[in-house]
């Protein structure tokens, strides 16, 4: 493993290019169990093998060898060493455990809540009022100022997990029940993952992306979601569109009579990169077959076609891009 | 040796043969047996049919997953082939296969003439081949009357909410409980029977301490199937109770729990992984020695390994749900328990290295497969205890490395043995010699195609893959080596064919096997191939654990060394 390239572990979601406090952990334990594991490896296989070759059957085929039934001493030998080494493993282990479980909680912790669905993520920043869904954005922590973020995570239908490996591992987001992990990018740029528990048809397009930011650009980012909806008189027939079909039985757009909460927030959808919980591009082209139909973009997704007229649906689209 | 028959008495040369009979007799004759040996074959061709079932659903999801974005099957296509994979392959092929051996094995090993209940076993066979029959019946019948079927989609484990009637409706998850309702009824009916058998059924002489170990490893499987399969019954009724009934245990829109579900089949879930793997170890026990000319060694010390990992087993469930956040404490407690788990199964490996070792060793196709069981089965291991160190498994949970470490298990450790098992009991069975030329092709294909697929199947979990997933980006670096993995599905699949076609062409064409074709020890091969009915025309009575070996070495018997 030493022997391979770096970049061969670089990929964006590599559990082995740790960034974050929490993954980093993670590793040292992992590095540290690979190398026993395959130190074993290397032993067992060796003699294994040097038994195969040696005693294969060369000689006088009728010949019985001798007939050895076991040895005491041999058995609690191999009996002893594993003991040790599994002793040595479990603590080192046990350490991690409570190092990532029971850390304590910083009072400069950011807190979000995040809420699992069938087939996207919801993420609410309680303290600061803000609602948004599948970028989560949180600041960068300093190792001398750390400024973690903390996630309270629940599911609004099935099982789901929340997985970032370059971040932390992954912990299952369950109906009725609240688990916690935390999180503290190092620097300000993009993390990927996934959802990692199978909940459904489309769980393979229940993407996650974490942007980590330096807290300027965080508080930044942080005064412009606490904004109400973009109210710009040019779009007001989009906004009649939207509000006058079954869109608003599912979204919210803060400051109009649209409060579902069965899909996403769209107060600020204008502001995000992808669409369909990461798995598409936020362009108008694509926004605009989304709302015609999102089935063929991402199958089993709940989302209905809308069958809107060309009309309606440039109209609505239009109102939708303006919502920065 | 071979054309000895050791035991005199073992075989009756006064019957005279008989008329030969026609198909409708013979298929009533297979339809109303209650022969242990019928039985048998009848588990192994069931599970042999599944194999190959569940193994084109393989196909289909790798040819699927072979590059990002690929559109060849569709999510809900998907989503029920890899339930249906994992569903058939754990119940309908890993299962029947081992109990199809344990059958057809344990009362001829134990010098018995049949099982303890007979007819037990006829019902236990054929509930459980209707639990099959009925889970795939759901393609038909899977939404009932709202249309075309649909086979359940919720994944092997099922987990909770997922199941409940407001994300499942239609009928598909119902085949599924019920078909696996069937088969653990079935599956307790026999595992009751092989315990009573081996309770009861032995031979004059055949002490405990002088089983062979198969049936060691058979006793203590079938302890834990009466421990294990009841919480999954149970959880599998209570299911149905809140699909139906208006029960909450699991509707978490209503209260009902979650993790709830998780503990019962996970209580289930572990323990199986060795119910399953355990008579794999049983049909390594015999054939490594056979092979190397040797005894096993340390036998009291395998028999205290199995028993150890039987008992272990029972404690290491929520090593599945160490990301259902259990807490640092049970984290803690379920580290310990698995890593535990090693020290036992390491001592099953260094004493077959030891039995190995100073052998004198033939490389027949048996014993091929068991050699490649033995790295396999360390790599595994070594795996499994990656897998352990919980916050390790925090990362590795639910990826692509867990597929590739169980899988490791499933194929590399227990499919391996299974066809160590044909290659080495198929004379018995059928009378014939497997071509052990075809063989060869089988197990080389076999080995090139197990390794290029789950090997690097280790690495796009690492990259962090998630299972279950019916496509993926391009951009993450996971598609050169799902093709890889993908391609070692080619070679799975000749070797299959190739072995299929051995199975049936052996059957009529292959060399006359003999009582004794391996000159082996134990009781099995003292009687004619295949057996009569009565199995043994005369009881036979043993002195050691090695019955033959004491006839065929008069002036040096086994039983003035065991203690």
């Amino acid at each position: 493993m030493l022997l391979v390239p770096s970049w061969f572990w670089e990929a964006p979601t590599s559990i082995f290019s740790p960034k974050g406090t929490p993954a980093h952990f993670i590793f040292g334990l992992s590095m540290f169990v690979l190398a026993i594991t395959a130190a074993i490896f290397l032993a067992v296989g060796g003699v294994l093998a040097y038994v195969l070759i040696r005693y294969r059957r060369v000689t006088d085929p009728n010949r019985e060898p001798a007939q050895i039934y076991g040895s005491n001493q041999i058995e609690l030998s191999w009996t002893v060493i594993p003991v040790l080494i599994v002793v040595v493993l479990f603590l080192t282990t046990a350490r991690v455990i409570f190092d990532t479980e029971y850390a304590s909680k910083p009072s400069s912790a950011l807190d979000v809540v995040v809420i699992g669905h069938q087939f996207w993520w919801e993420f609410r920043y309680p303290k600061l009022g803000i609602v948004t869904a599948n970028e989560l954005h949180v600041p960068v922590s300093d190792p001398r100022r750390p400024t973690p973020t903390y996630l309270e995570m629940s599911s609004a239908d099935t099982d789901h997990s929340f997985w970032v490996p370059q971040l932390a591992g992954k912990m299952d987001v369950i109906p009725n029940r609240v688990n916690v992990m935390w999180i503290d990018p190092e620097s300000p740029r993009l993390y990927l993952g996934q959802c990692a528990q199978y909940c459904g048809v489309q769980h393979a397009k229940m993407l996650i992306r974490v942007y980590g930011q330096s807290q300027r650009d965080f508080d930044t980012w942080v005064a412009q979601q606490q904004q109400p909806a973009n109210q710009d008189g040019a779009r007001e027939e989009g906004q009649s569109v939207f509000l006058h079909n079954a869109c608003v039985n599912c979204h919210t757009v803060r400051g109009t009579a649209a409060t579902g909460r069965f899909g996403p927030d769209l107060t600020h959808l204008a502001g995000r990169d992808t669409i369909a919980s990461g798995a598409i591009q936020n362009t108008p082209e694509n926004l605009r077959k989304w709302i015609d139909n999102p089935d063929p973009m991402k199958p089993g997704c709940l989302m209905p076609a809308m069958h809107l007229n060309d009309h309606d649906l440039t109209a609505v689209t239009a109102y939708l891009t303006t919502l920065h | 040796m071979a054309d000895s028959f050791p035991l005199t008495g073992a075989i009756d040369l006064t019957s005279a043969p008989k008329a030969r009979p026609l198909a409708l007799e013979v298929l009533h004759a297979w339809v109303t047996t209650v022969d242990h040996k019928k039985i048998g074959l009848m588990y192994i061709g069931y599970a042999l049919v599944f194999l190959v079932v569940a193994g084109l659903e393989a196909v289909v999801m790798r040819l699927q997953l072979a590059v990002p974005h690929n559109s060849l099957v569709s999510p809900q296509v998907f989503n029920r082939i890899f339930t249906m994979h994992g569903t058939t392959m754990v119940f309908f092929v890993g299962m029947p296969i081992l109990f199809g051996f344990g059958n057809y094995l344990i009362p001829l090993m134990l010098g018995a003439r049949d099982m303890a209940f007979p007819r037990l076993n006829a019902f236990s066979f054929w509930i459980a081949a209707f639990g099959g029959l009925l889970l795939y019946f759901s393609f038909l019948g899977g939404d009932g009357l709202y249309g075309a079927g649909t086979a359940p989609d919720v994944g092997w484990f099922a987990y909770a909410p997922l199941t409940a009637k407001v994300f499942s409706p239609g009928h598909s998850t119902d085949y599924w409980t019920l078909g696996i309702l069937l088969s653990g009824v079935g599956t307790i009916g026999t595992a009751l029977n092989i315990v009573t058998t081996i309770v009861a059924m032995r031979c004059p002489g055949m002490k405990l301490s002088r089983m062979p170990l198969l049936v060691w490893l058979y006793f203590v499987t079938c302890c834990m199937v009466f421990v294990a399969v009841g919480p999954l019954t149970a959880a599998q009724i209570m299911l149905s109770i809140d699909r139906y009934l208006g029960g909450h245990f699991f509707d978490t829109q209503a209260g009902g729990s979650a993790v709830l579900w998780m503990h019962f089949f996970w209580i289930f879930g572990h323990p199986e992984v060795y119910i399953l793997v355990l008579p794999a170890f049983g049909f390594v026990n015999e054939i490594i020695p056979v092979f190397s000319r040797k005894a096993i060694f340390g036998y009291p010390a395998m028999v205290a390994a199995t028993v150890a990992i039987g008992f272990i087993s029972l404690s290491v469930w929520a090593h599945h749900m160490f990301t259902v956040g259990l807490g640092p404490g049970a984290n803690t407690f379920f580290t310990l328990a698995t890593m535990v788990i090693a020290v036992p199964t390491g001592i099953k490996i260094f004493n077959w290295i030891a039995t190995l070792s100073g052998g004198n060793i033939r490389f027949t196709v048996a014993m091929m497969f068991c050699v490649a069981f033995l790295f396999q089965f360390l790599v595994a291991g070594l795996t499994g205890i990656m897998l352990s160190a919980s916050p390790f498994d925090w990362q590795l949970s639910g990826s692509y490395f867990v597929v590739a470490h169980f899988h490791y298990v499933l194929v590399g450790a227990i499919l391996f043995t299974i066809f160590a098992a044909f290659y080495y009991w198929f004379p018995k069975m059928s009378g014939r010699m497997l071509d052990e030329t075809l063989g060869k092709w089988h197990f080389w294909l076999f080995l090139i195609g197990f390794h290029l697929t789950f090997d690097f199947m280790h690495i796009p979990g690492v990259l962090g893959m998630p299972r279950r997933i019916y496509t993926y980006e391009f951009d993450r670096g996971w598609g050169v080596w799902n093709l890889i993995v993908s391609g070692g599905v080619i070679f799975q699949v000749v070797a299959i064919g190739c072995f299929v076609f051995n199975l049936l062409r052996s059957y009529s064409k292959g060399r006359i096997a003999g009582p004794d074709p391996w000159d082996a020890w134990t009781l099995e091969w003292s009687t004619e191939s295949p057996p009569p009915v009565y199995n043994f025309a005369a009881i036979p009575a043993v002195q050691s654990r090695r019955p033959l070996w004491d006839l065929k070495h008069p002036e040096d018997p086994d039983s003035n060394y065991e203690m």
